[in-house]
């Protein structure tokens, strides 16, 4: 117990774990910030950051970042390894690989190991955490899971341990830039760093030689089955229900005990590791209990018009099961290829306006996923499969060998520039142009069908039930192409992202089913937060497709006040920029007969106008068929 | 390689257990889907069972580790080639299990020229791939769901015929691969292709357990071997032997099993009920039910071992409706209900 048998300068006075004596002298923790919990967060994940998993740390770059960092890498291990991985890593770079260089010069092939190996027993900073998705996220949640890296590629097989901790760099400013939920799931600790100011910034509690210390007296703290059964519990009262959360608190206990120098775990560490490790996935788990609202009633000023009554009467309604019937009438009533006309006009509108954006073309050449090698010339912007290439040249080696030594060698082309002359030695595996293999990519950009779906009181609440009928049969549609769905909804002042682009059904069936109605018409923010969405989905390389479902009605501003006119024309104002931001888009009409006003929005956004007749399958049927052309 | 965590010491899961154990003892019931909640110890069932297995028989030199009493139609071309001469020589070897891990390129699963062999001595050799090592096995997919769909379809057609045929870089091999596909992954990041789900024989749904005790169980076990795995796994050691004996017990008995035609009448009007396409439910189905025989001990196919696996084997063949989440478990459920009234 050295570390602790400190001088009282040591600030381990403030008992920064919580455990033995009760808490600090007044002068030593005048107050409480945000930082010394950011601070403490550094400190046990030091001590064992393989163990914890790792930090998912959200902040903007900035000195507060810089400050924690710093602090954290004191406290590490100097000799510990310490590897960043960039945004756009790529496969081969973090898994490992074919070493080329080593391979042309030993003439076989040369394993070479990624980032994740050669960080074993240390830390990766994972750069942008937020804006990493699918693979990366796999690869590394695989090594934290297994303690090793598995590979399987480019003709190697190799089994390297990889034991780390990681440092996940969460730069999203708003709820919806999130780092993936399965890397989240196997961090111990989520640590906001945003509301600490550069002047909040304190010492750490701990020193280099508190925590090697800790280090090895962890293995040897013990704690008590009552403390693992409150863990537990807290957990699910807080609605964790992750079991790696419950897991990753008590390893936090057992650290905090072993810096404090106990054997065993104390109840305040047990609180500690709580507050630490829970009580930021309570929050930031978006979790959507399945009785969310009862049914609220409708807080907000009622539109001043006709549509009021309507939306009374139909608060009742909704408690029978009509719903259900209407909702089974709006499925049959829906054609099923809805979306695959949309797509198509879509595709037929982007040609149209690429025309003069080479640029965007030929990216194409680089992008979507690996689908094959062809061999030909390697023209700008293509990419070498060097392994491929290889394969193609192995088998003619011989052969070359002997045309060089006999001294009539063919030209090399590869190795005529120059360099042939200056060095005579003979490259050990001869590639020449015939063996070049270009990767070729299918570039399938994933479309994202963001739904966007009116849910006022003047969009009648039975009608709500058919757009819900009339999204659900659309994303069965997704389902089979493997689509992305998003869902915004809009009633009363303003517009809610209610599920960022997901590929899961089921949480789009839950989160549907949740949606109550009633209240005003903001469908200005409604068409804004869907085009904004869209925006991002494009940004990422996606192609978002909106389906509006609405009866065009506006009748709240985006300022929150009522009044039709200003409405209506803010809600034309947000169409023409769907128009000009050249994103898809179809309006489905809810209105019990179909309405000018929608059908004056759809044409402002230049979408697809399809009115949702009450019942009237067939009319409808033949109405898409009509447009089906365009 | 890390001590696993011990097969007898995960809590609950016990539909999962039962369908991998099944999966060990019958390898034609075509392998086992494992779907649900992060953190439930899906990728742990596998990687312990993997420990569990107990050995097989292969020809001794055999790269593909044909089994010696194979037909002639399952061994690899070298074998058969030996068949005739004089009985084979064999070892004693561990069931593979095989991670394919996320990122495997094609040529490391379905095997490609040798490029040590070209490069150095410039011969034409073929360099076997995931699929052959996990001839006999079994194949280990985790995050099925996010796997390529190249590479998925490049399984598929492997998984249904049973043998690996190869030809690219002006090879020319075929080989057998007859291994139990294991996938798991989690629906909240992805559906996987509807031509996939088919292909499993049993599918298994886990949850997070939500009762106070198990969970205190469960994360007591997990930081208990957390905390030293060898000590842990020593401490398991006796009981993981037992599943192990369970599984060769079974694996003895299962010709002897019998399927009497009430048994077979009974799983079809079942399959039709539920309006399953094809045969291939009632097959696995039956199949199931008699290693599920062999592993309890009974001599034939009963009533009770289809009200058990009803819903592993046929709940991811309904006509599927992707979007009724109470789903096909509640409707198997009804449907078993209606027909076997307990």
């Amino acid at each position: 117990m050295a570390g602790m048998s400190a001088p009282p300068a040591n600030p381990l006075a403030k008992n920064p774990m919580g455990g033995g004596a009760p808490p600090m002298a007044p002068q030593a923790a005048p107050r409480y910030h945000p930082w010394d919990d950011a601070a403490l967060v550094a400190t046990l994940f030091a001590v064992d950051p393989s163990g914890v998993g790792g930090v998912c740390l959200r902040a903007l770059p900035g000195p507060v970042r810089d400050q924690w960092l710093a602090d954290t890498r004191e406290l590490l291990p100097h000799d510990m390894h310490r590897r960043k991985i960039p945004l756009h890593v790529t496969d081969g770079r973090l898994l490992g690989g074919l070493d080329l260089t080593a391979t042309l010069r030993a003439g076989r092939p040369v394993a070479e190991h990624g980032l994740l190996a050669e960080a074993h027993g240390g830390v990766v900073e994972l750069a942008m955490a937020e804006r990493v998705r699918g693979s990366p996220v796999s690869y590394l949640c695989a090594a934290l899971d297994t303690g090793e890296v598995v590979l399987e590629r480019d003709g190697i097989a190799l089994r390297s341990p990889a034991r780390l901790g990681v440092i996940a760099l969460d730069e999203g400013s708003n709820e919806d830039e999130q780092v993936a939920d399965a890397l989240l799931d196997r961090l111990a600790f989520l640590v906001d760093l945003s509301p600490i100011g550069v002047r909040d910034m304190g010492d750490l509690p701990y020193s280099a030689a508190d925590i090697g210390a800790a280090r090895d007296r962890l293995p040897a703290v013990t704690i008590s089955e009552a403390q693992v059964s409150a863990i537990c519990e807290t957990a699910l009262a807080l609605g964790i229900y992750s079991l790696r959360a419950a897991l990753h608190a008590v390893h936090a206990a057992r650290i905090a005990a072993a810096l404090d120098g106990d054997p065993e775990v104390t109840d305040g560490q047990v609180n500690l590791a709580a507050r630490l490790v829970m009580a930021p996935r309570a929050t930031q788990m978006p979790y959507v209990p399945p009785e969310r609202e009862p049914e609220p009633p409708p807080p907000e000023p009622p539109p001043p018009d006709q549509d009021q009554g309507e939306s009374d009467q139909n608060q009742e309604e909704r408690k029978d099961p009509l719903a259900d019937q209407v909702l089974e009438a709006a499925k049959a009533a829906i054609p099923q290829d809805l979306l695959d006309r949309l797509r198509l006009g879509q595709l037929r509108r982007a040609k149209v306006r690429s025309t003069g954006k080479s640029g965007q073309v030929q990216q194409a050449n680089m992008r979507g996923r690996p689908a094959g090698v062809r061999r030909g010339d390697l023209r700008p912007g293509d990419r070498l499969n060097l392994i491929e290439t290889l394969r193609a040249a192995a088998p003619w080696q011989r052969v070359r060998r002997a045309e060089r030594e006999r001294g009539q060698a063919v030209a090399t082309p590869v190795k005529r520039k120059g360099r042939k002359a200056a060095a005579p030695a003979m490259p050990r595996v001869e590639v020449r142009k015939d063996d070049f293999r270009i990767q070729k990519y299918k570039h399938r950009s994933e479309t994202t069908a963001i739904f966007v779906v009116d849910a006022s009181g003047s969009s009648a609440l039975h009608r709500l039930g058919e757009a819900k009928g009339a999204v659900e049969l659309l994303l069965a549609d997704c389902y089979v192409r493997r689509d992305r769905v998003a869902l915004v909804a809009f009633r009363g002042k303003e517009a809610e992202l209610l599920l960022p682009p997901t590929r899961s059904l089921v949480r789009t069936k839950r989160c549907l089913a949740d949606l109550p109605g009633g209240g005003g018409t903001p469908l200005a923010s409604g068409i804004e937060t869907g085009l904004a969405l869209a925006d991002a989905v494009k940004r990422r390389g996606g192609t978002p497709l909106l389906v509006i479902l609405t009866d065009g009605r506006a009748n709240v501003a985006r300022n929150g006040q009522g009044g039709r006119p200003q409405a209506t024309e803010e809600a034309l104002t947000c169409s023409r920029l769907v128009r000009a931001s050249g994103v898809a888009a179809m309006v489905v009409d809810t209105s019990n007969h179909p309405h000018p006003q929608a059908k004056a929005l759809a044409e402002a956004m230049d979408a697809t106008y399809m009115p949702l007749p009450h019942a009237d399958a067939g009319r409808l049927n033949a109405a898409v068929k009509a447009k089906a052309g365009i | 390689m890390p001590v696993p965590f011990p097969f007898s010491a995960i809590v609950g899961q016990e539909e999962m257990k039962l369908a991998l154990l099944i999966g060990a003892v019958d390898s034609r019931i075509g392998g086992v889907l494992v779907f649900g909640d992060r953190g439930t110890g899906k990728s742990t069932a596998i990687r312990a069972l993997a420990a569990l297995l107990p050995k097989m028989k292969v020809v001794a030199d055999c790269r593909y580790g044909c089994d010696p009493e194979a037909e002639e139609g399952v061994l690899c071309a070298e074998c058969r080639g030996n068949r005739s001469e004089t009985p084979f020589k064999t070892k004693q070897v561990p069931v593979p299990v095989v991670d394919l891990p996320l990122g495997a390129t094609e040529d490391r699963v379905i095997g490609a020229l040798d490029l040590e062999m070209a490069l150095t001595r410039g011969e034409k050799a073929f360099e076997p791939g995931l699929l052959a090592r996990a001839h006999r096995g079994f194949l280990y997919i985790d995050e099925v769901n996010l796997l390529e769909d190249h590479l998925v379809d490049a399984l598929l057609d492997v998984a249904a015929s049973g043998e690996n045929l190869v030809e690219r870089e002006g090879l020319s091999v075929r080989h057998p691969a007859r291994f139990v596909l294991i996938g798991s992954g989690n629906p909240e990041e992805g559906e996987l292709r509807p031509q996939l789900l088919d292909r499993f024989g049993l599918s298994v749904e886990v949850r997070t357990p939500q009762d106070l005790q198990t969970r205190v169980q469960v994360v007591r076990l997990r930081d208990e071997y957390e905390r030293d795995p060898s000590a842990f796994a020593e401490k398991w050691k006796r009981k993981d032997a037992k599943v192990r004996k369970r599984i060769t017990d079974a694996q003895a008995l299962l010709p002897e099993i019998e399927v009497n035609d009430l048994a077979l009448e009974q799983a079809a009007r079942l399959c039709m009920a539920l309006g399953t396409d094809g045969l291939r439910g009632e097959l696995t189905l039956i199949r199931a039910c008699r290693a599920l025989a062999a592993l309890e001990g009974d001599k034939s196919v009963e009533v009770k071992h289809l009200r058990r696996l009803a819903p592993p084997a046929l709940r991811h063949r309904l006509r599927r409706d992707p979007l009724d989440e109470s789903g096909s478990t509640a409707r198997v459920d009804r449907v078993v209900q209606e027909l076997f009234p307990a």
